[in-house]
């Protein structure tokens, strides 16, 4: 299939949805490409680039869009771009069906396929198209050099000739992905971080990326913020009193709050308050990644940096566009393994297989219908964990108690079966021993003690060495040559000859096992 | 050389193979214990044969001289992934050689033993006897097994359990004869008809020498390819315990000493292999692991997504990036012989500046210690070779783990999942690492026939085609 991409009509969007790099990936598929020219000039992918790469640059849009049978967009199409869209063509784009309903029912009218990458089903499975995570990725990186723009001292902690430098002290609000790489990015310029989420059981993630986990003093049965898909839900009023509490406390310590609490279809909640801000040294930064759905804080100004109290509040709502050439490699990378889902053969035909879950998913629009919102996907990601069960210190005790007993009963049995075997084994001695002959029992006590000596050798041999050991016994079994020995002279001839034969083999052993072993360990060397 | 000076010679031989045995508890004392066992055993064989009673020099020497040949061949030949066969292999010597004894000691006439004497006497021949059978067929098949002159898959007989009960019996009944028809001194008969009154028993040590034979081939029959580590230990230690029964027999302290080492040296392997598997030693003998299971573990698959295929040059980026490498080697690395291209791997990583290190479960491979003989032969230092404990820890930092060959011994479900059938296996945690690259033909299940959920997480990455191609294509991309 033709697969064009045309410029972006949003102004300051400077992603294109595709890359040289991908566009060779997509073309293997057995597409043919084409891209309007200059679409890749702000991400820094220059005509020549695509050109290289096999795309058809093409000076016209309307030509474009009137041959492709698919077209590639970082946004939805607006003005007169919507025009264009014909019956039977495909558009991938960032769609957010519930915000653009209206566009979708008329898109839906014409004909137009919609494949929407916002709506794409969060399970592992889709987690190589999840273009929403590779975009919040970027904005919680780039939230942290914002922050560092607008900060007026070091993030890591210096001792210089000058004088003591302390470290920056970040708070993160919601570990999602945006958070977790926010996070990192701080944590990697030398700041100390802190994190907050009301789902409990990302702080593993979040202690895993270097940062400490505020933990709530708070005591409810579902303080559990899953809300599922990765996202959270709204919270109970008490919880909310309680979350208030700390972030005030913390608002007198930190110098940074990167905001990243979203809930989904719901305006942001508002998480940092106008005292809070107050309550800030001056020279505080605040980073509010929910700008473009009011944002945590009620202070902030999309798209724009504003100062209150000295705090300086930035609302910047195109982060991900403010690194565009990374931010158009990975959404063309997703771009990319969505088409490979769509063109299974590799022949160059897309299918639009509604019977796959995250194809579904996608397809908000087809065949002249709204497909949107999906059926509720199969979760297949982790299943929930089951919250810790926090113990009264008397159950605590009982349940040590018990442990404690548990294993005191297991060390009696085990020292009770010892026990029995033992007197078990001294028996039977005594009994073999009332009856065999006196020499016997003293080749008997030879081989009882032989076998203990080598249990003891044995095992502290060291298991590298374990085939060599094997080779040496299997020589030092050789052994068995003595007894052969010892009758390859006797008057009987068949005897002689059982005798050679056994000679004749257990040499072989002998010579095999020991000149095999001395070949293995020389080849065992140190650095 | 009187009896008491031969006396003395056995007892510094057997301490000379116990020092033997002790030296190889660490690599730079192992040498040393080789050559102490070959000084014991020099020790014994001269002592035995200056130490009167042996006449026939002539076939003695001509018979040690084409054995010591044909080992000595035999050792430089083997190459170091054909050294599984040439352990069985010489170890159906040892039963061999203790059956041959054993019936030579049966018909010597020199032999006097009376009353309950001569029932221990023959009760130590039957034995010896038995044990060296079985030890023999068994290590016979299992060098075909490893040699891929039978097939390694575990034969399934559907009434192989009461076939075994049978021999046992068999033998039992077998031993009660014998023991009833030998021939009783007390009787004062002439000596020339000693050997005619033999002839009953030799009747019955021969059938009971074909029910071990058969025995031995059914018992290996029925145990698969990758329980070998515990067959071949179980021979091992077989061969000893048939060591000792001769040196009862032959009433010779020396052989009954290093029987015993040899017996408990190979018990305890197989007790480790087993404990290594999580498995009772009895069930590996009975043998059939890996095909009833199949069909259980199936029942329990889902979907369990999407296994993300990879390229050489992108391993070799991602080595090339990575702080730290852990290479798990198994038995597909072994078949491959790509021992020497990971070992060159190794060595360019190294060098640019990468932390390279290998992690060894004890059951990979086909034997104790396989794989660390293979990377040793590749001139890979051992000290880079962890065992299973000394690493796990580690695999959480690691920034890339490379599985090579290996399936069985790498599967979260070992401990995720406690219906799987190998639930409780002690496993290399290699998923906690950044990123897994798994080198293998094919998305086929391994040893046990369980799905490996390792193949579908987030971090893993396939990387298909034979090893040796695999680890030459990313030296090259490096």
């Amino acid at each position: 299939m033709l697969i064009g991409v045309p410029n972006e009509t949003r102004p300051g969007e400077r992603r294109v949805a595709m890359t040289p790099a991908t566009a060779k990936d997509i073309a293997k598929l057995g597409h043919e490409l084409m891209i309007e020219s200059g679409a890749g000039e702000s991400a820094d992918f220059a005509d020549e680039a695509y050109r290289e790469a096999g795309v058809e640059v093409v000076d016209d849009r309307k030509a474009l869009y009137e041959r492709a049978g698919m077209i590639l967009k970082v946004r939805a199409p607006e003005g007169d771009e919507k025009a264009l869209l014909e019956k039977d063509q495909v558009l991938a784009c960032f769609f957010w069906p519930a915000q653009n309903e209206k566009l979708l029912a008329e898109l839906a009218e014409r004909g137009v396929t919609v494949l929407a990458m916002d709506s794409v089903p969060r399970i592992s499975r889709a987690q190589k198209l999840d273009a929403l995570s590779s975009m919040a990725n970027i904005a919680g990186y780039r939230a942290v050099v914002e922050a560092a723009n607008q900060f007026g001292r070091f993030f890591t902690g210096q001792v210089t000739a000058a004088g003591k430098v302390p470290p920056a002290k970040v708070l993160v609000i919601g570990a999602g992905v945006a958070g977790l790489a926010a996070i990192g990015a701080a944590r990697g310029m030398g700041a100390i971080v802190r994190a907050f989420d009301t789902r409990p059981e990302v702080a593993e993630q979040v202690a895993s990326m270097g940062a400490e986990f505020l933990f709530l003093e708070f005591d409810d049965k579902d303080a559990d913020g899953d809300g599922g898909g990765g996202y959270a839900k709204v919270m109970s009023d008490e919880f909310i009193a309680a979350e208030m509490a700390l972030f005030r406390e913390q608002a007198k310590e930190v110098d940074i709050v990167i905001t990243t609490a979203l809930i989904p279809g719901r305006p942001a909640p508002e998480l940092w308050t106008t005292d809070m801000v107050e309550s800030m040294k001056p020279g505080s930064v605040v980073i509010d990644l929910a700008a473009e759905q009011g944002g945590n804080c009620k202070l902030t100004r999309a798209d724009e940096v504003v100062e209150h109290a000295g705090v300086t509040i930035v609302g910047y709502t195109d982060l991900p566009s403010r690194m565009a050439a990374q931010s158009s490699q990975l959404y063309g990378t997703n771009l990319r393994h969505l088409l490979t889902d769509l063109t299974p053969d590799k022949d160059g035909v897309v299918d639009v297989n509604m019977d796959d879950e995250v194809i579904r998913g996608a397809a908000v629009a087809k065949g002249g219908l709204v497909t949107w919102p999906p059926p509720a996907p199969k979760l297949s990601a982790q299943p929930k964990k089951a919250a810790p069960k926090k113990l009264t210190a008397e159950e605590e005790a009982a349940a040590e108690r018990d442990a404690a007993q548990a294993a005191a009963k297991a060390a009696k049995d085990a020292g009770g079966r010892l026990l029995t075997g033992s007197i078990v084994a001294g028996v039977a001695l005594l009994l073999v021993g009332s009856v065999a002959p006196a020499d016997f029992m003293s080749h008997f006590t030879v081989f009882v003690l032989a076998c203990f000596v080598g249990y003891q050798v044995v095992w502290s041999v060291t298991p590298a060495l374990h085939t060599p050991l094997m080779s040496v016994t299997n020589a030092i079994s050789g052994i068995i040559v003595v007894g052969a020995l010892l009758q390859i002279s006797s008057a009987s001839g068949a005897v002689v000859f059982l005798a050679a034969v056994a000679t004749l083999i257990a040499s072989i052993n002998i010579a095999g096992g020991f000149l095999v072993t001395e070949r293995m360990l020389k080849m065992f060397r140190k650095d | 050389m009187n009896a008491g000076m031969v006396t003395s010679a056995y007892i510094i031989a057997a301490i000379l193979f116990i020092l033997s045995l002790a030296g190889l508890s660490a690599q730079n004392t192992a040498r040393r214990g080789n050559r102490f066992g070959i000084a014991g055993m020099a020790i014994a064989v001269l002592a035995t044969v200056f130490g009167g009673g042996v006449t026939e020099y002539g076939t003695l020497i001509l018979m040690c001289a084409i054995g010591g040949a044909i080992g000595a061949v035999l050792a430089k030949r083997v190459e170091m992934t054909g050294m599984p066969e040439l352990v069985a292999i010489l170890h159906s010597f040892v039963g061999l050689a203790a059956v041959l004894v054993g019936f030579a000691s049966y018909l010597a006439p020199e032999s006097h033993h009376v009353g309950a004497e001569r029932t221990i006497h023959d009760v130590e021949i039957y034995l010896g006897i038995l044990i060296g059978g079985l030890t023999f067929t068994g290590s016979v098949v299992a060098y075909g097994k490893l040699s891929g002159k039978l097939d390694s898959k575990p034969l399934m007989l559907s009434f192989r359990h009461k076939l075994n009960l049978g021999i046992g019996l068999g033998c039992l009944v077998l031993l009660f004869m014998f023991v009833g028809a030998a021939p009783d001194a007390d009787t004062a008969r002439a000596g020339a008809h000693l050997a005619e009154d033999k002839r009953a028993g030799t009747a019955i040590l021969m059938f009971m020498t074909l029910l071990a034979f058969g025995f031995g081939v059914h018992m290996v029959m029925a145990i698969g390819g990758a329980d070998m580590p515990v067959v071949i230990s179980m021979l091992n230690s077989y061969s000893g315990w048939a060591a000792a029964a001769t040196g009862f027999m032959l009433s010779n302290d020396l052989l009954i000493v290093v029987g015993a080492l040899v017996g408990s040296s190979g018990a305890i392997l197989s007790y480790i292999m087993c404990r290594a598997m999580n498995r009772k030693f009895l069930s590996v003998i009975m043998g059939g692991f890996g095909g009833g299971s199949t069909a259980a573990a199936a029942d329990g698959d889902e979907e369990q997504g999407e296994a993300v295929p990879i390229q050489a040059d992108a391993v070799a980026e991602l080595c090339r990036d990575a702080d730290s490498v852990v290479i798990v080697p198994g038995y597909g690395m072994a078949v491959a012989h790509a021992q020497h291209p990971v070992a060159e791997l190794t060595r360019k990583l190294k060098e640019s500046g990468v932390d390279v290190r290998f992690a060894i479960h004890p059951v990979a491979g086909r034997m104790p210690g396989h794989m660390n003989v293979l990377l040793a032969e590749a001139s890979v230092p051992y000290d880079l070779v962890l065992e299973m404990d000394e690493i796990n820890e580690d695999l959480g930092d690691t920034d890339v783990v490379i599985v090579i060959g290996a399936n069985d011994i790498v599967n979260p479900s070992a401990m995720d999942d406690p219906g799987s059938p190998i639930a409780g296996m002690p496993v290399l945690e290699v998923w906690k690492a950044k990123t897994v690259v798994v080198s293998k033909r094919s998305m086929a299940t391994g040893y046990a026939g369980v799905e490996n959920p390792l193949f579908f997480r987030d971090n893993t990455r396939m990387l298909f085609g034979d090893a040796k191609d695999s680890v030459s294509a990313i030296l090259a991309a490096l």
